[in-house]
């Protein structure tokens, strides 16, 4: 069963880019990326951009209506995800709580749907 | 001749003594609790007709166990979940033409202990995991539930199908936990099954006397799990220690339904086969070596039942036990009730200098037991206004109708 793992944190908060915290930070996604590869739950993950680089689109009557900005303003935004391949729900809660970005901030596993 | 004794209600009883393990066991082969649940309880709509007419069968679980199967079936086959549920009709289908005298109830594989780690999942919202204990494991309607809860129906309805609909779609599975998370799983489910006590507990002398099925609710529960896992001690600690304070149950409201401080509660009132059972559970708990919060706090516990009079208490036994709790377990309520004891063990002036302690690590202005504790000892200390003080604070701060009404005896007492 596929679960999504969405990484939240806060932009401000956790290693900042050129701190010497930072390295250590990105040493530990490698190594978690690399143990969910080896262990064969691992689909896809990626990062993404910062949140200023977001654009949020809705369509009115079939125009596409653009604003600039993430879906919500929250403090807490949406930094990157983890696509997984787990038995249950207690597997992927175990590799969710070892996504270094846990240590402050939070991430939120749900199931994949499937149609048949 | 028997005593008057309705059918219905017979078949009542057997429903709820069962329900749980003929419901684990149907859950575990359909992978779908909502499912397991609809279909059980149209096997015991069945059963009420069947019975009714043609009288008990020869094992009511067995009759009620494959009848929950075919219903299973039934509904499997006019739902248009047919192809995703293939593997588990082939099996139910297979099962169909057994007679249910062939079925043998004991062979019933007992799959309630993957149940309860289910419905205390911690993916479960804390009061989700508590109503759908008390549904699942311990047969209580949803309507009983509710109003445990002081709920509406439809709102307790609807939580228990978001409940389920979450355990199949995320697939929260119906295992024993594994070593490693063991205890921590453990231990939530212990706090459901406490937690179901203490709603109890708290409102047997409030207002609400229906909750007062929940205390025995939870040491049902407490006893199916030191039946499932007896090597467990913090299992027989957490059902010793329910036993030793369900046993003053009666001494603990006068008739008007007010509270009565353990220090002025008629031991006689107290009931002494719970005492005596929780006592001997507690014993061969302690033997096995394996102490933990629930047992220490059994413990404490035995020491208040087992002495015939309030100036025998042994005060610097519980206060011993409470500083081992503490260091297990720290938390200020556990702080509070250790200078309780010490007051009493060593003197006022020690027991003072643990509450500025207190004090100095947490806010405790909207502290209740704080300011209630400390108003108790000045009051010993003959510092009545400042007893008098803090316990307008601390009446200031309830919010339970029972309790205020305490405190404010409390202060009439001190300041008539």
């Amino acid at each position: 069963m596929q679960y999504m793992c969405l990484i939240y944190a806060s932009e401000s908060t956790g290693p900042q880019h050129g701190s010497p915290e930072f390295g250590p930070y990105m040493q530990a996604y490698q190594e978690f990326t690399a143990k969910a590869q080896e262990a064969g739950v691992l689909i896809a993950g990626e990062a993404l951009q910062p949140v200023v680089t977001a654009s949020t689109v809705t369509t009115e009557n079939g125009k596409p209506e653009i604003m600039d900005g993430p879906f919500a303003e929250t403090k807490e935004q949406l930094g990157g995800y983890y696509l997984l391949e787990c038995a249950n729900l207690d597997e992927a809660l175990k590799y969710a709580a070892m996504i270094p970005t846990t240590r402050h901030g939070r991430v939120e596993v749900r199931p994949i749907m499937t149609f048949d | 001749m028997l005593p008057p004794y309705s059918l219905e209600q017979a078949i009542e009883n057997i429903v709820r003594e069962e329900w749980g393990r003929i419901l684990a066991s149907i859950a575990k082969t359909l992978g779908d609790l909502q499912l397991a649940e609809d279909s059980l309880q149209d096997a015991v709509e069945a059963a009420l007709k069947d019975w009714q007419k043609n009288g008990l069968p020869n094992s009511p679980p067995a009759w009620l166990i494959t009848t929950a199967r075919r219903k299973a079936l039934d509904r499997i086959r006019r739902s248009n979940r047919f192809t995703r549920k293939r593997t588990e009709l082939a099996y139910l289908i297979a099962l169909e033409h057994r007679s249910p005298d062939l079925v043998d109830p004991v062979s019933i594989p007992d799959k309630r202990l993957e149940m309860i780690f289910t419905c205390c999942h911690p993916a479960l919202a804390e009061k989700t995991r508590i109503a759908l204990t008390l549904r699942t494991v311990g047969g209580l309607t949803t309507d009983e539930i509710a109003a445990a809860f002081l709920d509406t129906p439809t709102a307790m309805a609807q939580r228990l199908v978001r409940a389920k609909k979450k355990i199949r779609l995320a697939n929260i599975p119906y295992e024993i936990p594994d070593k490693e998370a063991l205890p921590t799983r453990l231990r939530g489910v212990l706090s459901v099954i406490y937690l179901i006590f203490n709603e109890g507990y708290a409102a047997s002398s409030g207002p609400s006397l229906t909750r007062v099925g929940l205390t025995d609710e939870a040491i049902r529960l407490a006893r199916i799990m030191a039946h499932l896992v007896p090597d467990q001690t913090e299992v027989q600690g957490l059902l010793a220690l329910m036993l030793l304070h369900d046993s003053r149950r009666l001494a603990r409201v006068d008739r008007a339904g007010r509270m009565i401080a353990l220090e002025f509660q008629d031991r006689k009132r107290w009931d002494k086969s719970k005492i005596t059972e929780g006592i001997s559970i507690l014993k061969s708990a302690l033997q096995q070596q394996q102490v933990g919060p629930y047992q220490i706090q059994a413990s404490i516990s035995a020491l208040h039942v087992e002495v015939p009079d309030w100036g025998d208490t042994d005060w610097p036994q519980i206060a011993a036990l409470y500083n081992l709790l503490h260091t297990i377990q720290p938390s200020p309520v556990v702080r509070i009730n250790q200078a309780m004891a010490v007051s009493y063990a060593v003197s006022l002036d020690a027991a003072i200098l643990m509450l500025d302690e207190i004090a100095a690590g947490h806010d405790v202005s909207s502290y209740k037991a704080y300011h209630v504790a400390r108003a108790d000892m000045l009051a010993r200390m003959g510092q009545i206004e400042l007893s008098k003080q803090l316990l307008e604070q601390a009446i200031s701060l309830c919010d339970n109708a029972t309790e205020r009404d305490f405190l404010n005896a409390k202060f009439l007492a001190l300041y008539p």
